[in-house]
């Protein structure tokens, strides 16, 4: 038996960042918010405290703030001819489950990504022409402008701290910053971090080769910090223990410190742990949402909750997976390329090289989440001509460290036993005298590459999996091939005492071991129904009071980590609904 | 390496069935005079507490003694894996909520897959150590006529080389190469996690490699230690509550 609840304005599912953001800005403008959140209650006094954090047993190899796959996973793939079969733990990326999800355990990278994104294929086309996008290559413009968001780029940064250096303030490029990023009216809210060794030495080593190498902008703040709305933030303590950690000293900016305590004071917002939502309903006519039917996952009981607006704000693959089990959009079918909800996975590639050098002390126990240079002359430099290399997209390349804890962090030499004395030799002699160099690239859509529901297998509630179909495409290849040309010649140039070469990958995707969590695409955005499931204030186009907030809006993927645009895309759809929608619920953009 | 003659398996199972049968004449044997017999742990090891086991019997409790001690032998940079208590970790990984498959999405059907698709074995951890243990021992005394615990070091490293390779193959169909991932995992994790969790004693695991432990507050560090090694005297979560 369903017990239907009164309802509400608004209905939030999953309160990290995007869920947080909204649940503050609209609670604020008198709505009524309802936030259910699958996970539990954690604070950074009670349960990120010293020293029970500093455990990477409990946090990075058990993944205790992560999403539980006895109760729900995936079905992956590499194609469809395979047949698909449940990852039966985690692994390549680490979906949050409990208030603030992920946006607890990330490392805190922020970037602005840019028009060359939102313009993909108009870029490509204008400068390559068309036939050097492959045809299986389904990427399109986002229809959103860097400068629509740039505001919105704003907001999020003095909300979650940001740490950094402007390249570009008003179109005057500064030094020490990125010189590629997009025009920002205003630097970042703090300066950058103090630099470690490992990134000042890759920092001269870029400059020497020609590069422009710069801080990595991180909401890790770098002193003591207010943000404007009164949440308060400590010193990051360069502990060591960022990614997959909750931040003791208040210094990583997260949902659980900022918006989300804001909006809980406000008598307009209920939140609802352990509440698991199963499905949106429709109303008769399939024009509107009702609400969400949700389980209380302590007692088993199942309630609707109706709401004027239902704003899914859970993980990327969640927000898709519950748009496929509710049926809202027609799902994708990669063969005849059909619907639209499911289309446009992707991932990220990369490539990394470990640098050797006899008598350096890196202290790689001491850094923050962002304590690394990083040159996007390869990336957001639209000037590096991609067709010798034939790719589209772009990678950043970055020295430095983030969480080298040593069950997952002991670098040897290539060629050294896995055990034994000579092992363990070798292990005390470079854990500190290693450094690291990686690169982070881009996945281009493709058409293969796709969600949908699995056929065989079932999670707790008895709902079908979702199904992951993915694999690196030759574009990543040849992308891959360059990325680990370009850091082997950086690495070679500081003369290491012994090197571990980057090289390209070219295996199939794998579930194991840990890759990413910047999982994106799957209910894209888009300037017509006919290829995107959203437009571009993250509102269904077929349910207009339905908005889908997160990195499953993006229609492909970058080198750059995701939360930069979904913080703003989450403020910018707050405008939208609180000075449009409510006014005139409707459509936002006529189809 | 010399063979081992009497072991504590010997004696217990000894006990057992009466005495006689596994220690010939030495009935007078008790456990303190094993204790006894057993070298001292080198300094600055304090003696390792008789802990005892939760999960692993008395065959797999050798196999992974020897294991964890042939992997991770006493030398002038560390005492030996039972002595930093990689088998206690071990043990209570299996005996946890870990072992017994905690997190693990446990439904059919269940097929072999491809390698990119990850664990896909209807078994929890601690099922997959029990019964690769069985396995890797029949392996064992197949090819050398003994199970592991007794084998010379240099067959020992034969058979770890076959299990990390993925040269030996067990009959019973196990997959060789995902037991060896788990075991690996579990030996670093005993090395390497906070000493709460039954291994890495005395923090001699972080002590290898100079690595701080839970305390980490190196706001004032960063600059005046970069590029200087940092002294440090590793401290766990238990030091600090």
């Amino acid at each position: 038996m369903t017990t239907k609840l009164r309802e509400v304005d608004v209905v939030i599912v999953g309160l990290g960042w995007t869920g947080g953001i909204l649940a503050k800005e609209l609670t604020e403008a008198g709505m009524k918010v309802v936030a259910l959140e699958r996970g539990g209650m954690r604070t950074s006094e009670n349960d990120y405290s010293l020293p029970n954090i500093r455990d990477e047993l409990r946090y990075v190899v058990r993944h205790d703030l992560m999403q539980n796959t006895a109760r729900d996973t995936l079905t992956v793939r590499n194609n469809p001819q395979q047949e698909a079969l449940p990852m039966r733990r985690l692994g390549s990326f680490l979906p949050g489950e409990v208030v603030g999800g992920s946006g607890v355990h990330w490392s805190g990278h922020t970037w602005r990504w840019t028009d060359m994104e939102f313009k993909i294929r108009s870029n490509y086309e204008e400068r390559y022409g068309k036939k050097f996008i492959p045809d299986d290559m389904t990427i399109k413009d986002w229809g959103i402008s860097y400068a629509e968001l740039e505001p919105y780029y704003e907001k999020f940064e003095y909300t979650a701290a940001v740490s950094g250096k402007a390249g570009n303030l008003a179109g005057t490029i500064q030094a020490g910053g990125n010189p590629f990023e997009a025009p920002r009216a205003r630097d970042y809210p703090l300066p950058p971090l103090t630099p470690i060794l490992a990134s000042e030495m890759f920092s001269d080593a870029a400059r020497n080769a020609g590069y422009h190498p710069f801080p990595r902008p991180s909401a890790n703040a770098s002193q003591p910090y207010t943000n404007p709305d009164g949440s308060k933030f400590g010193g990051c303590q360069y502990c060591g223990y960022c990614q997959r950690f909750g931040c003791e000293a208040n210094a990583k900016g997260s949902a659980h410190m900022t918006v989300i305590p804001i909006a809980m004071r406000n008598p307009n917002f209920e939140l609802r742990t352990h509440a698991w939502a199963t499905r949106v309903n429709k109303d008769s006519d399939g024009k509107r949402v009702t609400g969400v039917t949700y389980t209380n996952v302590l007692n088993g009981e199942e309630f609707e909750q109706p709401a004027s607006i239902v704003l899914l704000c859970a993980y990327v693959l969640n927000n898709v997976h519950l748009l496929l089990l509710s049926g809202i959009g027609a799902p994708y079918e990669p063969v005849a390329q059909t619907g639209v909800v499911g289309k446009n996975y992707c991932y990220q590639t990369g490539a990394g090289a470990t640098l050797f050098f006899d008598g350096k002390y890196f202290n790689p126990f001491m850094n923050a989440g962002g304590s690394n240079a990083t040159i996007d002359d390869f990336n957001t430099n639209w000037a590096f001509d991609r067709a010798p290399h034939d790719f589209l997209g772009g990678f950043n390349v970055s020295g430095g460290f983030n969480t080298a804890l040593p069950i997952g962090y002991r670098p040897v030499p290539s060629g050294t036993p896995q055990w034994g004395t000579a092992w363990k030799q070798a292990t005390a002699k470079w854990y500190q005298t290693a450094m690291t160099i990686n690169a982070s690239g881009s996945v281009m859509a493709n058409r293969y590459n796709c969600f949908d529901l699995d056929p065989t297998y079932r999670n707790a509630f008895g709902q079908p999996l979702m199904r992951m179909t993915f694999d690196y495409k030759d574009n990543e290849h040849k992308m891959g091939v360059h990325a680990a040309g370009v850091i082997n010649d950086i690495a070679k140039s500081m003369n290491p005492t012994k090197l571990n070469s980057a090289t390209a990958r070219t295996d199939p995707w794998t579930v194991v071991p840990y890759q990413s969590t910047h999982n994106t695409g799957g209910a894209i955005m888009g300037s017509n129904p006919r290829d995107s499931v959203l437009n571009k204030y993250l509102q269904s186009w077929d349910c207009h009071n339905l908005f889908v907030i997160g990195a499953n809006a993006f229609p492909h993927n970058s080198s750059y980590n995701p939360t930069g645009p979904v913080g703003a895309l989450a403020y910018w759809t707050a405008d939208a609904i609180k000075n449009h929608y409510v006014k005139n619920p409707g459509p936002l953009v006529q189809a | 390496m010399k063979k081992p003659e009497l072991d504590r398996r010997d004696f217990i199972k000894g006990a057992v069935v009466g005495g006689a049968a596994a220690a010939g004449a030495t009935t007078a044997i008790t456990p303190i005079d094993i204790a006894q017999a057993e070298p001292a742990p080198a300094a600055p090891t304090a003696a390792p507490q008789a802990a005892g086991y939760e999960f692993l019997n008395l065959d797999e409790a050798a196999f992974i003694e020897a294991m964890v001690d042939h992997m991770i032998p006493a030398d002038d940079i560390s005492p030996k894996g039972t002595d930093l208590g990689v088998n206690i970790y071990i043990d209570r990984a299996l005996a946890g909520s870990w072992g017994k498959g905690d997190r693990l999405y446990m439904q059919g059907p269940w097929k072999p897959g491809a390698p990119s698709q990850g664990y896909q074995l209807p078994l929890t951890p601690a099922q997959l150590y029990r019964a690769s243990i069985e396995a890797a021992n029949t392996h064992c005394r197949k090819t050398y006529g003994q199970s592991f615990d007794r084998l010379e070091a240099a067959q020992r490293e034969e058979v770890l080389v076959g299990l990390s390779t993925g040269k030996i193959k067990f009959d019973s169909g196990l997959p060789v190469r995902t037991f060896w991932t788990t075991l690996y995992q579990t030996v670093i994790e005993g090395m390497y996690s906070d000493p709460i969790y039954g291994g890495n004693r005395n923090k001699a695991g972080w002590a290898i490699i100079g690595f701080p432990g839970a305390i980490a507050v190196h706001r004032d560090h960063v600059e005046s230690y970069r590029g200087k090694p940092f002294p440090s005297k590793p401290l766990g979560i238990a030091d600090l509550s």
